[in-house]
């Protein structure tokens, strides 16, 4: 809806001046200020803010651990100790900044069942859904490589496995997963040379995945939002202003989420983090467990749960690789899973399966927890091949709303145009 | 050991911590091997949410670093002068110079105006070093083992559970809402208090002790704190001197050596609690009356 008339009005000479050159100020009051969102958001639908404030606090604690952070091998360990120990504060921004990867990672994934509730990945809506498995992959590969900053045992040993996993191409091309494995390391293990270029990349994606926000933004405020109906704005009653409502919410789902991320800040520092990475990395000693970050464990469950290294590595990434292929593979004539009542319960199946994948990733791979990992990926990737497909084919959906006016007041009040539309309140919301 | 009240909702994690650890420690095996045990969750009064450090305790557990774990373990990444500071054993700083001077291991600094590399006693800036220049020496001088620096040794341990889902997960639900981090204490605690005979028919290797808590029972360091305690306190230091205090005391030490800002960071966590809670409320105020121009 980017092509709603604009309202901007510049009320200076110098307002004036720059919207003939520059026109920043209408761009900012047309997309962020008068840009029509549905009226029926719901809570879920912060997570967007959220993961914008997530990105911009990760990025400014970054750089200031970056002035006292020492790339090497021999330094790293004990400059983050110098940091927590005799900066300034340090002990705050590193924690903010441990932290922050994780309650980035729970908002994503949040984000992400909200969008595959609501069927946001469902035309017009591609190329934002796309963007966002890509703004994804770049997150989980910004997270890996400053996990291994630290350089404890565990970012050690986690940064040797997770490269290793390249290896396993060898079986395609003899050499090549060898030549790749050393080619990432440069050399041959991984050393302080690995770390200094985990360290040169962890500092620029974060800038890569700024870049992708704002295209991910420029998607979403051409097609519009989509909302819990799943049905497009059609009139001016279906959808209020960004500011003040969009904003008044968001601002609300953004002060309870930090309640949490504090809460992990300063009083959990080390709750989601593993207590070997307080052991400086050791290449001599393999810790008795490995295991990724918890953001990782469902990946991780579906990596192990296929017998055959090449083949995990393969499921690996098409479990992710898959997600941009779902606006396809989903033809309902419905978006919203509010509307279906068959899909609404394997959609919970699906929640249920990663979940039950990330508790899995953290045990060791052996007996039952194998067999159980195997049926979730099984489930996993028959979610989106078989069910999406072939329910959306046979299912027949609930009757929707005709508009989101009528799913919000009720078809009678919607039709008699009476109680509440909010076409005033939208024209002048700033008088009332 | 803590002179903190047992909340109800604490209590509750207890047991329920207990009862995930029983069940697993029920599958361990018997008779002939070692069963590495797990720890018990101890009250420590710089735990959960609401804790802090208690000063009288953290002298004490200095006093005990210093008269046995020293002779062996270094605590490098503390310095003298952190002994000083607000939130820690917050010692006298003249006495903490006079203690730096005497302090057995010395500082090599250099290279002097004759090229020379020498050793001087610490001052406050410098790092409290144990006993051995380098890891080889400490191998060689402890039978192959090697005595860790103790500056993050409490974050560096943890508990883990072997419970099945149903009780992990509303155990780990319940760690955070109380705030629970305090497994690296545990582990050091009940490590300490943790020798005791081989079982009948257990293979102990040469030079190895025997203990409960020790992944594989067959640990390296000896038994430092014997059953009647290992050092004198003074009159008005809090308490009594006996293993399970000295073990208790020297804990929180190191839980101080490896968090330094732990009193800093909780106080403000309660600011922040009640600057969010608040904002959030009237957030949530301001939104409910913008709101109420529109039906939805």
């Amino acid at each position: 809806m980017s092509n709603h008339e604009s309202t901007f009005e510049a009320k200076s000479a110098t307002a004036k001046w720059w919207d003939e050159r520059l026109p920043l100020p209408r761009l900012m009051h047309d997309q962020f200020i008068d840009f029509p969102t549905p009226r029926n958001l719901n809570y879920w639908w912060t997570f967007g803010g959220i993961l914008t404030f997530c990105l911009v606090a990760q990025i400014v604690t970054g750089i200031v651990l970056a002035m006292h952070y020492q790339p090497s091998a021999a330094e790293a360990f004990n400059s983050v100790d110098h940091i927590r120990r005799d900066v300034n504060y340090g002990w705050l921004i590193q924690s903010m900044h441990a932290v922050g990867a994780s309650m980035f990672f729970i908002a994503v994934y949040i984000h992400i069942f909200r969008g595959l509730y609501y069927g946001s990945y469902r035309a017009p809506r591609e190329i934002l859904w796309i963007l966002g498995v890509f703004i994804f992959l770049a997150m989980m590969a910004t997270a890996f490589m400053g996990y291994a900053l630290p350089w404890g045992q565990m970012s050690f040993w986690g940064v040797t496995v997770i490269t290793n996993l390249f290896s396993s191409l060898d079986q395609v091309i003899p050499g090549l997963g060898t030549a790749i494995v050393e080619w990432l390391w440069g050399g041959y293990a991984v050393t302080g040379t690995t770390l200094n270029r985990f360290f040169s990349l962890h500092y620029l994606l974060p800038f890569v995945i700024f870049g992708l926000v704002i295209l991910h933004i420029w998607a979403l405020h051409v097609a519009g939002q989509n909302n819990p109906t799943g049905i497009e704005i059609k009139t001016k009653s279906d959808s209020v202003p960004m500011y003040p409502y969009a904003v008044a919410k968001d601002a609300v789902g953004m002060f309870a989420f930090l309640i949490i991320f504090v809460w992990f800040v300063l009083f959990l520092p080390d709750y989601l983090g593993h207590a070997d990475n307080f052991i400086e990395a050791d290449p001599l000693v393999t810790p008795p467990h490995i295991v990724p970050e918890w953001y990782f464990l469902p990946f991780y469950a579906i990596l192990r749960a296929i017998p055959d290294k090449l083949g995990g590595v393969i499921a690996m990434f098409a479990s992710i690789a898959i997600l941009a292929f779902i606006p396809w593979l989903d033809r309902s004539p419905v978006r919203s899973t509010k509307y279906r009542p068959i899909y609404k319960w394997f959609f919970w199946l699906f929640v249920i399966s990663c979940l039950a994948l990330g508790y899995l990733g953290s045990k060791p791979a052996e007996g039952v927890y194998v067999f159980w990992a195997r049926v979730f990926t099984l489930y996993y990737f028959a979610h989106f091949l078989i069910v999406m497909p072939v329910l959306s084919s046979i299912e027949t959906p609930n009757k929707t709303p005709g508009s989101i006016t009528e799913a919000v007041l009720g078809k009678d009040d919607a039709s008699s145009g009476s109680g509440g539309t909010p076409a005033g309140a939208a024209a002048a919301p700033e008088n009332r | 050991m803590s002179k903190n009240f047992k909340a109800p909702l604490r209590q509750a994690v207890v047991a329920l911590a207990a009862l995930g650890l029983a069940s697993s420690a029920a599958v361990a095996a018997g008779g002939g091997h070692g069963e590495t045990h797990h720890p018990e969750r101890q009250n420590w009064s710089y735990g959960g949410i609401a804790g802090q450090y208690d000063k009288n305790q953290l002298r004490r557990g200095f006093q005990v670093f210093k008269e046995v774990c020293a002779s062996c373990h270094g605590l490098k990444r503390v310095k003298f002068r952190n002994l000083v500071q607000p939130g820690g054993p917050e010692f006298d700083e003249e006495a903490v110079k006079a203690l730096a001077a005497d302090w057995p291991n010395q500082i090599v600094d250099g290279p002097n105006d004759e090229g020379e590399m020498f050793e001087r006693p610490p001052l406050l800036p410098d790092p409290i070093l144990g006993p051995f220049k380098n890891d080889k020496e400490a191998r060689a001088a402890q039978n192959g083992a090697l005595p860790p620096d103790l500056s993050l040794i409490t974050r560096a341990r943890g508990l883990h559970t072997d419970a099945p889902w149903y009780i992990h997960i509303p155990l780990m639900l319940s760690d955070v809402a109380t705030g629970y981090s305090e497994g690296g204490s545990d582990y050091m605690y009940a490590l300490m208090i943790g020798y005791t005979d081989p079982p009948e028919g257990f293979e102990l290797s040469e030079g190895m002790n025997y203990n409960k808590y020790f992944a594989g029972n067959q640990i390296a360091m000896i038994q430092p704190i014997p059953e009647e305690g290992a050092v004198e306190y003074q009159e008005n230091a809090g308490a009594k001197t006996s293993m399970k205090q000295n073990a208790a005391d020297v804990t929180a030490f190191l839980a101080w050596a490896a968090d330094p800002t732990l009193n800093e960071r909780k106080q403000l966590g309660w600011t922040a609690m009640l600057y969010l809670l608040i904002t959030t409320l009237l957030l949530w105020l301001a939104k409910k009356r913008i709101w109420a121009r529109v039906k939805h």
